[in-house]
Parts: structure tokens; C-alpha cells; sequence
């Protein structure tokens, strides 16, 4: 179709810097704000770490639709599958369930995950791509901003980091990807998840709040000359109509 | 069509570009690979483990597309759990290797999966199985995949010899990785491998900066020139 030039409908897509990280008794998961359809910023304040279950969240790239039906789905699943079994669900069971998914529409589902959790053993962070591969690493990050994402965390990285320092190493990953990536910005939003705790920081860090305009570009009243004023009434001619009239009975 | 298509991986997907090995010896197998995702030019796992568990002494090695490959092994997987709960014996390396050709044959024209299978049982000790792109079946005695691998064949040729013990086979294979791995700029990082025994399943890992080297190259353009006395006498010219 396209050949025959019929563009095909464009989406709104998720050009997005999303990262995780482990530490020492956890999973930090973060994300940029910033929709984009082509070259037009779509949403400036959207949320891309979607709800898995209270102790697992997934950050979502790519397709901006995808990400959010997608990770809606197995969020419902999850849900149905711990009702089912009586457990806390575990992160491989929310991993399995989307690869197993991508991998049926064949990349035709636009979604590429950070997945992000603690469960029963331990805590776990993958990586989900459209075609449904999984790899499950220390420290990652997804979409367009992700290479300078992830220089931050090849330097910056350690084994055993406390919270706070993990929290800042995400925030740095996620900045970097605002400032260095044209698909990626606006604001930080950051996840930290615990064995015993989630935490949800949306808009943690707000590096491009709008500053007040230092002029006003206002015109004075009077700015503009004229030589007549006509002031007409937009009402010709008004009638009213009585309808019905019974009054109520109160007998 | 009248030529073979190489280029089979949809655009933006995980590739396996790989250097994976497995060779049997007398009482196992060893099986080893290279640890690079690449997507396009960007390496997206540089410590991967491409060597993957289907059964107690049963592995594989993945070459091809991610997606297409981690699909048909976690099928194997379950496939030869089901087989071991309902046979109450361990499933043969022939038998893992005989789900992974029929899964990768029926659905060939849908698959990018170059997947060797390696590993130890009950009726003939240890095998080795190479399964290309196509979904055919052969048993060999040491079989070498992806595409580091067309850089090591005359190494491999040249090199492998039966009746090799343990240390001699782990050897073989960190030095074939490594020389695939030095030419290839799809393979890299570090080498992964497992010894599979009839006791147990033993894994190795040797880091980047520890592989086995070999000739790296030398400066030509910078050495001085040197006179070479070629040993020619001028002709006497006659005053």
C-alpha cells in the first residue's frame, strides 16, 4: 500500500528513554514524559511505568498504544493468575506471559518493556523486545534515548548500590536521554520497588517547567486607531411562548 | 528463487550474530559461545548466555534470531519435561534434537534458528547435533554455528583430533571462540561454556580480557626500510 502511495496511519509513539536498575534490596525503574506522533510532542506529561502488580511494573517504548493494552492485558492476567493459585505472582510469570504474546504477533505488537519487580525469589529486571526476546541484566534501558541511558549506567553502575544512589544514577540515565535525544523529554518519573514496599515518584524531577514570561506582549488598550464605532445588538427581536400553565396540584 | 536469502531478520530485530561451538569427547560433551546481542550495530546484551538448559544433561546453542531461538527452546523445554514425567526416564540427546528439527522444519519459512544440540544419556554417552538454518538433523562429532563460525572451519579441520580428554576438548574450544570472535564483529565479549557429564554439568567463563590471543597484527608502515643485499654484483663496465 505504501508503494502505491498510501502512507500507512502514523501512531503515536513512545520515542522514549526508559531504564531499570537493581540494588541492594530492590528494582528502581525509570522513564521519561515526553508522546511524540513524528515531530510533534503528543503528550508532555504522559506516564510510561505501567501497573503489573503492586511489587512488579513494566516501563514501555515504542508504540504508545502497545505499551498500554499490552501491559493492561497481563496486568488482568496476573491478577486472574494470583486469585487462581492463591500466591504473590512472580516476575517470570509476567515475562513469560508478554514474550509469549510479542513473540505470537511477530513484532506486529510495536512494544519494547523494561519489566521490573520483586517476588518470592528475589528481585528481577528484563528486557522485552517487539519480537518477544527476553535478557534479564543488572542495569538496562529501551528506546531511542537508551544508548545514552546507558552510557550513564556503564560508568556510573556498581553492585550492592543503596536506594538513594540508585534513585540518582536513574535520574542521571533518564536526564541524560531527556537532554541528549530528540525523542525523549519533559520530566523523570521513577519506581522504586522493595520486598516489603512499591513507591511510585511520578514526576520525581521536573527539569523543563515552563518559567513566566518576563515581558508581557499584551497591546495596550487603545494601541489601535479608529474613525467609527457601530455597537449592534445581536438581538433583532425576542418573543416568549407560555407552554402548558397547569398548575401543580397540591390537593 | 535463484539465490539463497541471507538477509532473513525482519528489520529491528534481536540477532544472535554468533560464534557457538559444542564437540564431544569421551566421557561428555563441551559446549561453548560467545556472549553479543547485537540490534543493528548496537550490542544489546554483551554477557548474554546463549547456552540454554532444555533438560538435566540435555543443552543447546542458539544462533539465529533471539526471539525465534529462546521460542523453540522454551517448546523443547516443556516438551522434555512432559516426556521424562509421563516416560519416568531422561529424554535422549537424539530424542531433544528430533523436537528441535521438527519444530525448526515445519516451520522453517517463519524461522531464523541455527541451533546445535549437545549433552549426555543413557544409550550412547555423549552427542553432538547440528541443526542449520534449513531444519535438517546431523550428528557430528564436533559441530561449530553462526557466523563467527565460517572464520574457524580450517582452524577447526586442521586441529580437532579424536580421542581427546576433558582439558584438551575445554581448550579447543576457548581457542576456536576466541579466533572466531577476534574475526567476526557480530561475536565478542566474553566465552560461556559448559562441560556436560554423566555426574554433572560444570560451567566455565573466561572474561574479555582473558581470552586466549594469537597473532594480532604488527606494524608495518612505520618499520624502517631495510637495504636487502639481493646478492647481485654490478656488471664490470670496462674503462
Amino acid at each position: 500500500m505504501a508503494e502505491k502511495g498510501l502512507p500507512l496511519p502514523k501512531a503515536t509513539s513512545t520515542g522514549t528513554t526508559i531504564v531499570g536498575c537493581l540494588f541492594k534490596d530492590g528494582i528502581v525503574l525509570g522513564a521519561d514524559t515526553r508522546a511524540t506522533e513524528g515531530p510533534i510532542v503528543a503528550d508532555k506529561n504522559c506516564e510510561k511505568i505501567h501497573y503489573i502488580t503492586e511489587s512488579i511494573r513494566c516501563c514501555g517504548a515504542g508504540t504508545a498504544a502497545d505499551t498500554e493494552f499490552t501491559t493492561a492485558l497481563i496486568s488482568s492476567n496476573m491478577e486472574l493468575h494470583a486469585l487462581s493459585t492463591g500466591r504473590k505472582p512472580r516476575v517470570v510469570t509476567a515475562m513469560t506471559m508478554l514474550k509469549q504474546m510479542l513473540f505470537r504477533y511477530q513484532g506486529h505488537v510495536g512494544a519494547a518493556l523494561v519489566l521490573g519487580g520483586v517476588d518470592a525469589t528475589g528481585p528481577h529486571l528484563f528486557t522485552i523486545h517487539p519480537h518477544g526476546s527476553t535478557d534479564k541484566l543488572p542495569y538496562v534501558t529501551m528506546g531511542s534515548g537508551s544508548l545514552a541511558a546507558m552510557a550513564v549506567f556503564e560508568s556510573g553502575w556498581t553492585a550492592n548500590m543503596e536506594r538513594d544512589a540508585a534513585l540518582n544514577l536513574v535520574k542521571a540515565a533518564i536526564s541524560a536521554g531527556i537532554f541528549n535525544d530528540l525523542g525523549s523529554g519533559s520530566n523523570i518519573d521513577a519506581c522504586i520497588i522493595t520486598a516489603s514496599h512499591t513507591e511510585m515518584l511520578r514526576n520525581v524531577e521536573m527539569p523543563n517547567q515552563r518559567v513566566t514570561k518576563e515581558r508581557s506582549y499584551g497591546f495596550r488598550r487603545g494601541t489601535t486607531a479608529w474613525k467609527t464605532e457601530s455597537v449592534r445588538d445581536l438581538i433583532v427581536s425576542e418573543e416568549m411562548t407560555w407552554v402548558g400553565g397547569d398548575a401543580m396540584d397540591t390537593t | 528463487m535463484d539465490r539463497i536469502d541471507f538477509d532473513r531478520l525482519k528489520t529491528g530485530e534481536v540477532n544472535l550474530g554468533t560464534s557457538i561451538m559444542a564437540v564431544q569427547f569421551d566421557g561428555g560433551v563441551v559446549i561453548g559461545a560467545d556472549s553479543r546481542t547485537t540490534t543493528g550495530s548496537y550490542i544489546a546484551n554483551r554477557v548474554t548466555d546463549k547456552l540454554t538448559h532444555v533438560h538435566d544433561r540435555i543443552y543447546c546453542c542458539r544462533s539465529g534470531s533471539a526471539a525465534d531461538t529462546q521460542a523453540v527452546a522454551d517448546i523443547v523445554h516443556y516438551s522434555l519435561q512432559m516426556y521424562s514425567q509421563t516416560a519416568g526416564e531422561a529424554p535422549s540427546v537424539h530424542h531433544a534434537a528430533s523436537v528441535f528439527q521438527r519444530l525448526c522444519y515445519e516451520n522453517k519459512d517463519q524461522l531464523s534458528a541455527g541451533i546445535i544440540v549437545a549433552g549426555w544419556d543413557e544409550e550412547v554417552g555423549p552427542s553432538v547435533y547440528n541443526i542449520p538454518v534449513g531444519g535438517g538433523l546431523f550428528r557430528q562429532p564436533w559441530a561449530i554455528g553462526g557466523s563467527g563460525s565460517t572464520y574457524v572451519y580450517g582452524y577447526c579441520d586442521a586441529t580437532y583430533r579424536d580421542g581427546w580428554g576433558r582439558d584438551e576438548t575445554v581448550n579447543f574450544v576457548k581457542n576456536t571462540l576466541s579466533l572466531a570472535m577476534s574475526r567476526d564483529g557480530s561475536s565478542g565479549g566474553v566465552i560461556r561454556m559448559c562441560v556436560i557429564t554423566e555426574d554433572d554439568v560444570e560451567r566455565l567463563f573466561v572474561p574479555g580480557d582473558e581470552l586466549p590471543k594469537f597473532w594480532e597484527g604488527r606494524e608495518v608502515l612505520g618499520a624502517p626500510a631495510k637495504a636487502v643485499d639481493h646478492g647481485v654484483v654490478p656488471m664490470a663496465v670496462e674503462a
